[in-house]
């Protein structure tokens, strides 16, 4: 491990080195271009402050995907970081790969428009990760090599389970990853609006492709890492910076967001959307999707193969949500604090004559106008610059993910039955990486009009209805077949989606096909119970030869799960 | 593995005993974070004017703000609970009875 780190070390200070010259480079370059703009009235001024915190970022991460490149011999190194990262690397990396721009910009957003209520998400987006502490984890690592659907296909037929685990998985990735594409377009065009929508996205889309196909998982891997440290690290700070400027007194933060914000008291006693009718079932269905959700992502359930063993899978788990958890409160403060500073601001606000909370730019700005409120352009730049990184690292894990969920599963497993060799099925995975890149950068554009919101709804649903609970039943439920799994499964995966088309988000608000048929957004409370209650009676109604088998094999699944013997080893420290 | 040490482990008390013990510490564990989360969803579902009213009179800060960030709080807490009692407890079980079934 030491001559791996000194390596580190040094390369780390070249990159700093770089990045250095890197900045005078840009600061010329940019000195060159400004008269230019200057010239033409209309186009703001540019953004170099982001630019070159992007370029830094950049090349940090591309010197760390030459490092992980030269580091990445075999399927264990590209798939799990040859499963040398530590409890503590893998808690960073974690959080790094679930903080995502919509839980920082959009928790804030959410809390800049409704005050209290987006609180809701916060609480929600974080207690998923107890129950995967206690539940999943370490039997995940124990049972696992690559892939989720390794777990829930290990007693059970290879074919249909792997097959339906990839579905699931890639259906999820796939979504999120427009809704990431999207985000990321919106967010970088609007930042530096001399790069267009379709560039923006296609930057980002060459390097995650960059990053993965060459640096795999361990590149993936320190990527998050560095992001985490910096979204823990921006988002402190300007925490830090609300307070502040609140004579730290939570009392006065509140009281100035309550004055500001148009809704006054509202902000205060809203537990659903302000405006919105209060609806019960909406509230509960909502709060199954966001806990059980992220207990079914495959780019998170994923991460666990990459430790040295099952300790490290659960202390792993504490760091990444005492992370999580902190960063989640902080984007607490954030939104309140651009209530204050961000609201009633005619340097943000689009036309203060008509709203003084609609903000140029768009639903996902408040963060960044109150960096900018807070430190200048040059905080700007730097939240701007931590928003970019964030994009990329959670891209880079969900491609990952779902170039695993085709290399590993429908390829080695499903097609090959097996007797792939590891150099094909690697392959196999880079060019899935490709192609899932592109059609991320296609996607991306394609849908950049479209409201995304419903896309959290999508992969959130299918994920707690799919996923979750056909994961848990293998790990827990000696009962499961094949036809469980199975059916359970794509009860999970088309209920979802479908009770999605024909709920408001989609067939209102996207088709225009007025009232919704299923008046629900969320629709985790009808289609998990059905889930479990479709695989329960799948599988005892099953008298085949084969489930008796995959039943009488539980025992030693559940050996291997709880004591780990038998399960792939770790690197050695 | 092999099947006779699956089968040696099995016939082995102390790993029935391990399962049960854990299990309960886990579903407990477990069942602690739902009983408080779904409990605060439930509040928001059908008691909103209980989460909404303002911890003292003369401030504007909800109730439910408090009991939200507190079930971020305790979470995070039973997460370092359970690690602690599986570092303590539980692995020094597991390792003997792999030592003993490898014998």
């Amino acid at each position: 491990m030491k001559p791996v780190k000194n390596a580190f070390r040094a390369m780390l200070a070249f990159a700093a080195l770089l990045s250095a010259n890197l900045v005078h480079a840009a600061e010329s370059a940019v000195a060159a271009v400004v008269p230019t703009v200057i010239v033409a009235p209309a186009e703001p001024p540019l953004n170099w402050h982001a630019i070159v915190m992007f370029l830094i970022f950049v090349a940090i991460t591309l010197v760390i995907t030459y490092w992980a490149a030269t580091r990445t011999k075999n399927a264990t190194d590209f798939y799990a970081a040859g499963r040398g990262i530590t409890g503590l690397q893998n808690g960073m990396a974690i959080a790094g790969d679930y903080m995502s721009a919509a839980s920082f910009l959009g928790i804030a957003a959410l809390v800049y428009m409704n005050g209290f209520y987006g609180l809701i998400f916060s609480v929600g987006w974080l207690v998923g990760w107890p129950i995967i502490l206690f539940l999943i984890a370490e039997r995940l690592r124990n049972l696992g090599k690559y892939t989720y659907g390794d777990v829930v296909s290990f007693r059970l037929s290879q074919g249909p389970v792997r097959t339906m685990a990839a579905i699931g998985s890639l259906i999820v990735v796939i979504w999120y990853l427009i809704g990431q594409a999207v985000g990321a377009g919106q967010l970088l065009h609007t930042l530096v609006p001399q790069m267009s929508y379709q560039l923006s996205i296609v930057i980002v889309g060459a390097l995650i492709i960059t990053y993965v196909t060459f640096g795999g998982m361990k590149a993936t891997t320190w990527v998050q890492i560095i992001k985490a440290g910096l979204l823990l690290g921006g988002a402190t700070l300007m925490a830090i910076g609300v307070m502040a400027h609140e004579g730290f007194s939570f009392a006065k933060l509140f009281n100035d967001a309550v004055a500001a914000h148009p809704k006054h008291l509202e902000i205060m006693k809203s537990v659903v959307p302000i405006g919105a009718k209060a609806n019960p079932i909406e509230s509960i269905s909502l709060g199954l999707t966001l806990m059980f959700g992220t207990a079914g992502l495959p780019h998170i359930l994923m991460r666990f193969f990459t430790v040295t063993d099952s300790k490290a899978a659960r202390k792993s788990v504490l760091y990444g949500t005492c992370f999580i958890g902190f960063f989640y409160i902080l984007t607490f403060i954030i939104g309140f604090g651009a209530i204050v500073l961000v609201a009633n601001n005619p340097e943000y606000v689009a036309d203060i004559s008509k709203s003084v909370l609609n903000l140029k730019g768009g639903g996902s700005m408040p963060a960044v106008y109150l960096s900018h409120a807070l430190g200048g352009n040059l905080f700007l730049g730097f939240i701007a610059a931590v928003a970019f990184a964030t994009i990329l690292a959670v891209v880079s894990g969900l491609t990952l993910a779902g170039a695993s969920a085709l290399s590993h599963d429908i390829y080695a497993r499903v097609i090959m039955k097996g007797k792939a060799t590891e150099k094909q099925e690697v392959w196999v995975s880079k060019m899935s990486v490709i192609g899932l890149g592109i059609l991320a950068i296609f996607l991306g554009i394609a849908f950049e009009k479209q409201n995304v919101a419903y896309i959290v709804a999508l992969t959130f649903s299918i994920a707690a209805c799919t996923n979750f609970p056909i994961l848990v039943l293998s790990i827990f439920w000696r009962g499961l077949t094949t036809r469980g799994a199975v059916l359970g499964g794509y009860t999970g995966i088309f209920g979802s989606i479908g009770l999605l088309i024909i709920g408001p988000t989609v067939w209102t608000k996207v088709l225009n096909m007025g009232p919704a048929i299923f008046p629900y957004d969320f629709p985790t409370f009808v289609v998990l119970p059905a889930v479990l209650v479709v695989a329960y009676i799948a599988s005892v109604t099953d008298s085949s030869e084969s489930g008796k088998k995959e039943q009488a094999a539980y025992d030693a699944q559940m050996v291997r799960a709880e004591t780990g013997l038998g399960s792939e080893v770790g690197a050695s420290h | 593995m092999s099947e006779l040490i699956t089968a040696k482990i099995l016939k082995n008390p102390k790993y029935m005993q391990l399962v049960k013990q854990r299990d309960t510490f886990a579903w407990t564990l477990a069942a602690i974070v739902c009983v408080m989360y779904f409990g605060f969803i439930l509040m928001i579902a059908f008691a909103p004017g209980f989460l909404t009213q303002p911890i003292a009179a003369d401030s504007v800060i909800p109730l439910g703000m408090l009991l939200g960030v507190g079930v971020i709080v305790v979470s995070c807490i039973l997460t370092g609970v359970y690690v602690y009692r599986a570092n303590q407890t539980f692995d020094p079980i597991v390792n003997e009875i792999v030592r003993e079934a490898s014998k």
